[in-house]
Parts: structure tokens; C-alpha cells; sequence
């Protein structure tokens, strides 16, 4: 067995030494009339067998290398530089623990205090820490922040124009908790939804009584304001702003905490993490200093050895499960440790410039696509203000059959039917363009919906 | 040596990737939204590999040595899984892209699904939940459910052994309900006069790691379950120490209403550093309803045509989605594999083996080091890092003179009912060569606390640093470094 070391022989030699004769007496205090079921598994396979077997499940997947893709919500095709991949395989990066014992854990701790450094950078934060399970679940704890920074407020306004399945996450996660989540009722139709999303209808939701405010930058929808108006009327009412952010938008963008993001958070999957059918991705969170104690998951901070020289340790643990128990500010233990390292390294090497240049890609495409597609015939353009890198086509035919049409016949992968999520959106597609979409993809989408079938000429 | 921190290393104008030239018309950029600076470091390419290099060279991992970290099931994760999840239909499938496109990926997980089924003996799988913590949390949320769908709610309490996870009761208070602590016998089972005791129609549920965290198994498990049965309430199970029981013992079979699995452990998915995990939860057919979303069903069987076609399903009353998208899908394939390749028969051997492990390391070990419940253990076990011939020392110093030795330290100071606790898990894939070399340090350490103690209270003296000085990472706060500008106060920079 090829994980497995051991030969007879030494099995022999170790039974004898804990003085039982076989293993199965290593069980006795397993309950005889249930002990060692017979499980109905398939026959092992070798590597080869194996391996082949993954290759043909593989394969029966759609994917992004071979198609090009429009789609994203939430989820984005970006170019991953290969030295990511390479670092990650390391195996003294993927086979260790959560560095509990510092000294031989400095690599690991550096790199999260990297991480913890360059998201703070990013999102113009004062801390960051060292990640949540993906955007939805940070989303959530940013939430469980509020609530413990402030105490006795118990409402939540979440924009509509926030990821759906972050809504839901939020909800799942404030179920056994006396607390009241608004402002995200369905919307009858676009406008609304994108009336309802803007900062000044959301500062409209926010009394007395609520303790934050969640805004995605840009929307779901794609779409990006200027929020530093809302956080000062949040602030006037004592209430705390988190911005939901899309990473790679600012490499161009206002960061949050430039607008006065009292938390930034989201999903760091764009920053250098393949799209892996939705994961395992990154939840990134940012913070101001003054809520750190109130902030959950892992933290590393900078000190010294006993000869001076700099070091890092996990700090501030008193908040945390292992000490606090029930008292913890949350249940989180494992978090995403590899992917931060791999948001580290990409941030690294896209830098100052690389992260502009390919935020910049994005919008001028973006654009460009929307210009082109909203000339189709039947085809408009219904996203309203600026946006970054996604915006919403208005569709003469169902989204699924036009995205059917174009995979079938063009090999492209469409945008989001927003109909999924909203029923007062159908006929609504949200299109995605990132810096892997050349000029030549926006054309032949182009060219593609221009050439779409009359109505029953689809298949 | 340190390794100076990226922002450090940052020349101005470097680049360190090589970007398309925009091939269409610039549009104009929304000029009140741009930001004034991006902080990023500038670096190449080669830069960035080097220091990345430079870091992973300061870690102790499952690839450089021994590592015997109680709870956590350190085994060999094997390199084919890391290929087959990075195979494109995996790495570069999108998650909303339709499940037509995606019935390679819905197999699989269908598969996954009903193999942890098969495994654990529970009716149901959903495959959401990110970690280990996360997972309990789900499964609690969905015992509150249930009772709350009976119109019961008066059960508000979670019964807690003192030897759990400290992510139990975290977990609990995530879920709105309240914890109870029992306490554990004298044989380090759970009391099962303190259950008797306490339950009655405001208990929920109890949550048991088995074996527990002593890595002694439960001798009165079927009496625990008949107990909360009998008052209405559910048992529920960490599976964090799930690798001793593989092909040994069913949870479903013996009473356990909800479990979350941890694939990062018992399924040989690398643990990353810190995550990704993934930590599936099965339940008891009476809580199948309840699951999260999605979990994947047939939507229609397959014949000698073709294979059955695949589809997402929201379980009747589900507690929700617990984060975006399917799950932790990357560590799924990796799982898959695993057990695919080990079959019933492999993977009663990991348990046989794992077991086989820990007992002779604590043969071994038991006359020189106290074992306070010295019993056959399972795949672990826990003994106290002090002597009264060494007043001074204490766990902590052992574990930091065992890296002088070239070993990754036990958990240390859990479970919290044992003092000076070392928590020993050798996992299967160690042979008896580490696990004698390992023992060998171990005594030797021993005999040194008692003749030069400043050679444990000192240690480590090897490593890349020495002690680190934790109170002082705790006031002073140092949690990023800025990037080095004039005027810059923080002296990270």
C-alpha cells in the first residue's frame, strides 16, 4: 500500500510490543454487534486507473481554457500568472498546519502578514485578516461584527444589488440570532433594483435601530457610485458600512476605506485563484484597527525572538474558539490559508502597475463590449451609470435559449441569466468581460447575436 | 537569517508580468472614482518566486517531517490528488455555468456524496460547508431546525463534553443556542450520570467527538444515544477523529443523528497551511429536509445509452446555503480520489493502521511520560508534559526542544481537562522507524528536564527564529506593514 509503510514484520513486532496479538483487539471497546461493517465501495483503483477515471469525468465539464467566457457573477475567469501554481505546490506550503508553533511556522506566518499587508493596501483598511471561507461567509461575519461593535441595534439593511447567494448566506448564518434583515426585498424589474441599490436609497433604510449597512462595490449588477456619501450618513446614524468589493476593481477604483468603509470585504477568488467550480475560493476582510477585537478569524502579527530579530505569531487568539469557547467572537478554526498565499503571490507579482493595467483591461473592454452588443439589433444596454467590468444586456429572447444558441453553434459561454435570481429580470443577461477576453471574443459575440435565429429557429 | 517582507524588496517602476496592450477603443474612466495610488509592491517575476521560496524554506510540513499533531490527522497527502485537481474540466470549470456543461463535476460530487454515506452509515450528504468548524455550525443550525419544524422550541441547550473541540461551543453560540459543559468520568468517557441528569425537553442535541479527544473511545456510546433519544434530543458527531473509525464502526449505525466529516483530515486533502478545508455534513434520514443547498441528485437514471444525467436539488426545508456556490470544490476532487484508490478495504487499513500507530508509540512512551487515562487509545493520545523531578519545565518546553530533534511539537494544552497536555497523533501513513526515532527524542528529552533543563526551556536552538515573543505581538499590534514612504511612522517599514 503505497500511503501506508508498514511490512508484516514490523506489524508483528509492534502488536507484540503493545502486547495484543492482532489488530482487530485494538477494538475491543467497539461495540461487537456493529463492529467492522462490510462498506459497499467500489473496487480500488491504481493511480493509473484512477487518475484515468478523473481525466474522463474531467473532461465531460465545460471549461474556460477551451470556450470563451462571458460569464461571472461573482465567479471570474482571470489570468493566473504561472508562478502561483508553482508556489503553491510547494509542499512547505501545502502540507502544514495553521502555524500553531511559530518558530518553524515563519514562512507561512510571513506570508499571511503579507497577505494580511497587501489587502490592507488594496482596500485602503487599517488591518485585514487572514481570511474567511469565500466572499459570502466574510460578508456574514462582518455582519457578526456589527453586531458585537454595536451592542444593542438589531437591524441589518443589505442593498438588493448585493450577490444573491451572499443574501442568502447572511440569512442562513442570522437565523438563531434577534436580529432584522431588510432593505433587499424582491424588486418588480430592473429600475427598481437599481434604484433600490443606489447609496442614496440606501441611506433612506438606515435609523436608530440599524447596525450596519452592506453595499457591494460594484453591484451585482456591475455597477459602481461613489459611496462616500453613504457612509457619512451611515456614520451620522451610528451605524457601521461594509462594502462587499471586487478586488481586482480596485486596482483602479476608490478603495473602501478612502470612503470611510468601517469594514471591506469580499471575494478574493479573482486574485490569482482558478475558478475551480466556486471553490475553494477566499474570503478577504479588512478592517479599522479600533474593531480588531472585535473581529473574528485568524490574525498574525509582527514581534521578535528572544535575540530581537522579527518574527510573526498568531496574535490576539483570546477572541478565538480555541481559548474563548462559547465566548469566542466566532466558530472559525481552518480558513482558506493556501488561497491567501496565493492572493499574496499574485498581488506580488501584478504589483502597482500589473493590477492597474489589468483593471484597466477589464473596464476598456468591458465598454467596448457593451457599445458593440448594445448595437445589436433587439440588444440594449440596460446598466445605468458607470461600471467596471460586467453590465446588463437587455435581451430580445429567454437568456437561456440565446446562451444555448451561442455554446451550441459558437462555442462561447454567455452571460448570467439575472432571471434565475430576480423573476422581474428575465430576458436580462449580465455579461462579464475580464482581461482574457480579447477584442476577437467581443467581435465574435457580436457577430454571434447578431446572427441569432428567429424565435423557433433556436433548437 | 529574516527574510525582509515583500514591500521591502519593492524597487519603483519593476514589473513583474507581462500584460496584453489594450486592443480597443479606451473608454473614458470614471474620473470621481479612481483612486490616487495603488501601494503595491513593485517587483519581477523572479523577485517574487525567490522570497516565496525563501519562505516556504522556513516551514516544518507533512513533506519535511514528522508531524504527530493531535486532532488535526497530519497524514501523507498524496501528490496524484494534487494533479487530478488541477485537471481543467476542475480548475477551470465555472460554478453557474449550466449543469449541463458541469455532469462531470455533479458526478463526482454525487459520487463523494454517497461513498461519505456509505462510510459513515448516515442517510444524507451535503458537501457545502468550507471546514471543519463550519460544518458543525451547519449541523447545528440544522438540529435547531428540526426541533423548531416539531413546533418544539423550548430546546435551547447544546450538552458539550469538557474534552470537545473548542469550535463546538463556538459553534453553538454562532447558532443562537446555549452550551452545557458535562463533564468526563474517571475512564475519560463522557459522565453519564451528569447526562441523565440534565436531559429533559430543553436539550437539543449533544455534541460527541468519538473517539474523544483523548483518543479513547466512548464505552458507553449506545447508552449517550438512548439517553438523548429518549428525551427528544439528537446526538451529534465531530468528525474530526473519524480516521479511527473507517470500515471500524458506522456513526449512523450506533445513533448519531447529524456528522460533519472532515476531508482535510481523515481523506488525506492537504490542510494548506490553514485551510482550504472541507467539512461535509450527513445526517439521519429524519433530518434530510433540512440539509443545505445544493446537494446533488439524479434527475434522470441512466441506461445502457448513457449515464444518468445530474442536477442541483434544494432539500424541503433547508436550512439555506451556508456560502456561496457547491463548496470546497477543489478538496472534493482530491477527497474522490483518495478514496477511490483505497477502496473498503484501504481505507480499514488506514484505520487499522492509524490505531496500530498510536498504541505503540504510547507503549513506548507510557513509563516515562504520564498517560492520565491509560487505556488501548485510538488514533491518538494524551499524556502530561511535567514530572516533579523537573519543576520548571512544562509541555511547551518539550514541544520546542522536539523541533531540535526534527520534529513538528503534539498539540499542546488540549484537551483542557488534562494539565500540561501533549496530544499524540502518529496517523497510519508513519513508519515504525519515525515513530521509534520520534519515541528515542522523546525519552531523551526527558532524561535532559532533569539533568539540563536549559536545554528545553531554551529551545528551540535550531530553528530559522527562537522563542517569539507572543505578549508583545498582542500589544504592540503590529498587523501589516506599510509601504515604505517618507514620513512613514510604523517600524514595519
Amino acid at each position: 500500500m503505497p500511503y501506508i509503510p508498514h511490512t508484516d514484520r514490523e506489524r508483528e513486532a509492534m502488536l507484540e510490543a503493545i502486547g495484543v496479538k492482532t489488530v482487530d483487539e485494538l477494538f475491543a471497546d467497539v461495540p461487537a454487534q456493529m463492529r467492522f461493517p462490510r462498506l459497499h465501495l467500489p473496487e480500488p483503483l491504481s493511480e493509473i486507473e484512477a487518475l484515468n477515471e478523473l481525466r474522463e469525468l474531467s473532461e465531460a465539464n465545460l471549461e474556460t481554457l477551451h470556450t470563451t467566457c462571458f460569464l461571472g457573477a461573482g465567479a471570474y475567469n482571470h489570468f493566473i500568472p504561472s508562478a502561483v501554481q508553482h508556489i503553491l505546490l510547494r509542499g512547505e506550503f501545502y502540507t502544514a498546519y495553521t502555524p500553531y508553533q511559530p518558530e518553524i511556522c515563519q514562512g507561512t506566518l510571513q506570508a499571511i502578514f503579507e497577505y494580511q499587508s497587501l489587502i490592507a493596501q488594496l482596500t485602503g483598511m487599517e488591518v485585514a485578516n487572514a481570511s474567511h471561507y469565500d466572499g459570502a461567509t466574510a460578508t456574514a461575519e462582518a455582519v457578526i461584527l456589527a453586531l458585537n461593535q454595536v451592542r444593542h441595534r438589531k437591524k441589518i439593511v443589505l442593498s438588493p444589488g448585493l450577490h444573491p447567494q451572499y443574501r442568502e448566506v447572511v440569512r442562513t448564518y442570522m437565523q438563531g440570532v434577534d436580529v432584522e434583515i431588510g432593505g433587499d426585498e424582491a424588486p418588480a424589474n430592473l429600475q427598481e433594483l437599481q434604484e433600490r441599490s443606489r447609496a442614496d436609497s440606501l441611506a433612506s433604510r438606515v435609523d436608530e435601530a440599524t447596525a450596519l449597512v452592506i453595499a457591494p462595490y460594484p453591484t451585482f449588477l456591475g455597477e459602481v457610485e461613489d459611496l462616500a456619501p453613504l457612509a457619512e450618513s451611515v456614520h451620522r446614524k451610528g451605524a457601521l458600512l461594509a462594502v462587499v468589493a471586487n478586488p481586482i476593481a480596485l486596482g483602479l477604483l476608490k478603495p473602501p476605506g478612502e470612503m470611510g468603509a468601517d469594514v471591506a470585504c469580499g471575494e478574493g477568488q479573482p486574485l490569482g485563484i482558478p475558478l475551480s467550480f466556486g471553490g475553494p475560493y477566499l474570503g478577504f476582510f479588512a478592517t479599522r484597527q479600533a474593531f480588531v477585537h472585535k473581529m473574528s478569524g485568524r490574525l498574525v502579527g509582527q514581534t521578535q525572538d528572544t535575540e530581537g530579530r522579527r518574527g510573526y505569531v498568531l496574535t490576539l487568539s483570546a477572541r478565538e474558539q480555541h481559548i474563548k469557547r462559547a465566548r469566542a467572537s466566532s466558530n472559525i478554526c481552518t480558513n482558506q490559508g493556501l488561497m491567501a498565499l496565493a492572493a499574496a503571490v499574485y498581488l506580488s507579482q501584478m504589483g502597482k502597475q500589473g493590477l492597474r493595467r489589468v483593471a484597466e483591461l477589464c473596464y476598456h473592454r468591458a465598454h467596448y463590449a457593451a457599445e458593440r452588443l448594445s448595437q445589436v439589433a433587439g440588444f440594449s444596454l440596460a446598466s445605468r451609470g458607470p461600471f467596471f467590468h460586467e453590465f446588463v444586456l437587455r435581451c430580445p429572447r429567454p437568456v437561456a435559449e440565446i446562451n444555448r444558441f451561442l455554446l451550441d453553434e459558437w462555442g462561447i459561454l454567455g452571460g448570467y441569466d439575472l432571471g434565475r435570481d430576480f423573476p422581474g429580470l428575465q430576458g436580462h443577461m449580465l455579461v462579464a468581460v475580464t482581461e482574457l477576453n480579447t477584442r476577437e471574443d467581443i467581435d465574435s459575440l457580436v457577430t454571434a447575436l447578431s446572427e441569432l435565429p428567429e424565435k423557433g429557429g433556436l433548437k | 537569517m529574516t527574510e525582509p517582507l515583500v514591500y521591502e524588496i519593492s524597487v519603483p517602476g519593476r514589473e513583474g508580468v507581462a500584460l496584453p496592450k489594450t486592443d480597443v477603443p479606451e473608454s473614458e474612466l470614471p474620473t470621481g472614482l479612481l483612486r490616487a495610488d495603488l501601494p503595491l509592491p513593485e517587483l519581477s517575476e523572479g523577485d517574487v518566486v525567490r522570497h516565496f521560496v525563501h519562505l516556504s524554506q522556513r516551514n516544518y510540513a507533512v513533506d519535511t517531517g514528522f508531524y504527530p499533531l493531535g486532532s488535526c490527522t497530519m497524514k501523507y497527502n498524496p501528490k496524484v490528488d494534487e494533479d487530478a485537481a488541477r485537471l481543467p474540466g476542475f480548475a477551470f470549470s465555472h460554478p453557474l455555468q449550466d449543469p449541463s456543461f458541469s455532469q462531470g463535476n455533479l458526478a463526482l460530487m454525487y459520487e463523494l456524496q454517497e461513498w461519505l454515506k456509505e462510510i459513515s452509515g448516515m442517510a444524507g450528504v451535503s458537501l457545502q460547508p468550507s471546514a471543519g468548524a463550519h460544518g458543525e455550525f451547519t449541523g447545528v443550525m440544522m438540529m435547531r431546525a428540526y426541533h423548531r419544524s416539531r413546533g418544539d422550541n423550548r430546546r435551547t441547550k447544546i450538552l458539550i463534553p469538557d474534552s470537545a473541540h473548542g469550535t463546538n461551543p463556538a459553534s453553538t453560540t454562532m447558532a443562537g443556542l446555549q452550551v452545557v459543559e458535562l463533564p468526563s468520568d474517571g475512564r475519560g468517557n463522557l459522565d453519564l450520570q451528569a447526562l441523565r441528569a440534565i436531559c429533559d425537553e430543553t436539550v437539543a442535541g449533544l455534541m460527541l467527538t468519538n473517539p474523544n479527544t483523548l483518543g479513547l473511545f466512548d464505552e458507553n456510546l449506545e447508552e449517550i444515544a438512548r439517553c438523548l433519544h429518549q428525551c427528544g434530543a439528537l446526538l451529534y458527531g465531530d468528525g474530526a477523529n473519524l480516521n479511527a473509525l473507517l470500515g471500524i464502526l458506522r456513526p449512523g449505525d450506533c445513533g448519531f443523528d447529524v456528522l460533519h466529516f472532515n476531508l482535510h483530515k481523515t481523506f488525506a486533502t492537504p490542510h494548506g497551511g490553514g485551510g482550504p478545508g472541507s467539512g461535509p455534513v450527513g445526517v439521519a434520514k429524519s433530518l434530510i429536509d433540512f440539509l443545505p443547498a445544493p446537494i446533488v441528485e439524479i434527475t434522470a437514471p441512466g441506461d445502457q445509452e448513457g449515464p444518468p444525467v445530474y442536477g442541483f436539488a434544494t432539500p424541503s426545508k433547508s436550512i439555506g446555503r451556508v456560502k456561496a456556490f457547491h463548496g470546497n470544490f477543489g478538496v472534493l476532487v482530491r477527497a474522490y480520489i483518495y478514496i477511490r484508490m483505497q477502496g473498503a478495504r484501504g481505507l480499514r487499513e488506514v484505520a487499522n493502521h492509524a490505531v496500530l500507530n498510536a498504541n505503540y508509540l504510547r507503549t513506548r512512551l507510557r513509563e516515562t511520560y504520564h498517560v492520565p487515562y491509560d487505556r488501548l487509545c485510538k488514533h491518538e493520545f494524551v499524556v502530561e508534559g511535567k514530572w516533579e523531578q523537573a519543576p520548571g519545565i512544562r509541555a511547551l518546553d518539550i514541544s520546542k526542544r522536539l523541533m531540535d530533534f526534527g520534529f513538528h511539537p503534539p498539540t499542546n494544552y488540549f484537551p483542557l481537562i488534562v494539565p500540561e497536555a501533549l496530544m499524540i497523533e502518529p496517523t497510519e501513513t508513519e513508519s515504525k522507524q519515525t515513530l521509534d526515532a520520534f519515541a528515542d527524542a522523546l525519552l531523551k528529552i526527558a532524561e535532559e528536564a532533569r539533568t539540563q533543563p536549559e536545554l528545553l526551556t531554551g529551545a528551540p536552538h535550531t530553528a530559522p527564529v527562537s522563542r517569539l515573543d507572543e505578549v508583545r505581538a498582542a500589544k504592540e499590534l503590529v498587523l501589516c506593514c506599510r509601504p515604505v514612504s517618507p514620513g512613514a511612522d510604523d517600524e514595519a517599514a
